[in-house]
């Protein structure tokens, strides 16, 4: 699992490379809270289409994050879910807290 | 239920063997010649079983995990058993959202996803130790779902 990460304009861009799991999990909060934690950024886009797999653990994750954003008053972004993963996503309702953005 | 085919493995529940559970089940499938969604859609049923195991299962110690795919014509039966905790209410760790660690960030979602993703899911005690999960899904093969687009 890897994950890159830039800023522009105040939005910091983030791509989620590989599968996350309950094996990736604690890597992927570990580096998005490093992540989230520099810089001066307003919101923060979630690009998901190198995510080549993902189960319910990955929504413990992103909520986990959610969580924390909200608590600065960063709104957080989902873009390019796989299939699988937007299933996941409208079952969970974890849309209405992180919207998907085209 | 009459196996055409079957396979089992047994390997240790940890979480780094979540990934091979995966492939293995997939890997075993292709012979009903299963569509992408359908592949991607077991693979996560499969994932969802298996984690539950690892974090589950065994809080004391590394325990195993016995994996099982049966195949009956364009059926495919899987089965995930551990010899961990068991849970006491069924009924009640299969509701969405339910989780024993919030604490961990856990989603409880993981019964959910493998009923929507398969077509029928069972959980039984295994005997006084553990857990038995068990999984069915009908493959349209991806040739019978070119044909009838």
């Amino acid at each position: 699992m890897h994950i890159k990460s830039k800023l522009y304009n105040k939005t910091l861009y983030v791509l989620l490379c590989g599968e996350l799991d309950e094996h990736s999990a604690t890597h992927v909060r570990m580096t998005l809270d490093n992540i989230f934690s520099n810089g001066n950024f307003n919101q923060i886009i979630i690009d998901l289409s190198e995510l080549e797999f993902m189960d319910s653990t990955g929504i413990g994750v992103l909520i986990g994050r959610y969580k924390r954003m909200k608590n600065r008053n960063i709104p957080i972004f989902i873009c390019n879910p796989s299939k699988h993963a937007e299933k996941i996503f409208k079952m969970t309702g974890l849309y209405e807290i992180m919207p998907k953005i085209v | 239920m009459k196996t055409n085919n079957f396979m089992e493995v047994t390997f240790k529940a940890i979480s780094i063997n979540e990934s091979f559970a995966r492939l293995c089940v997939a890997g075993f499938c292709i012979q009903l010649n299963p569509s992408i969604d359908e592949i991607g859609d077991i693979k996560t049923a499969v994932s969802e079983a298996v984690t539950n195991c690892v974090v589950h299962a065994y809080p004391k110690h590394n325990g195993t995990i016995t994996l099982r795919c049966e195949i009956e014509n364009d059926i495919i039966k899987i089965v995930v058993k551990d010899q961990g905790i068991g849970i006491k209410d069924i009924d009640k760790a299969r509701e969405p959202f339910y989780t024993t660690k919030p604490s961990e960030e856990r989603s409880g979602m993981g019964f959910s996803v493998m009923e929507s993703f398969m077509d029928k899911v069972e959980v039984e005690h295994n005997g006084d130790k553990g857990l038995v999960v068990t999984m069915y899904k009908q493959i349209i093969s991806s040739e019978k779902q070119v044909g009838n687009a």
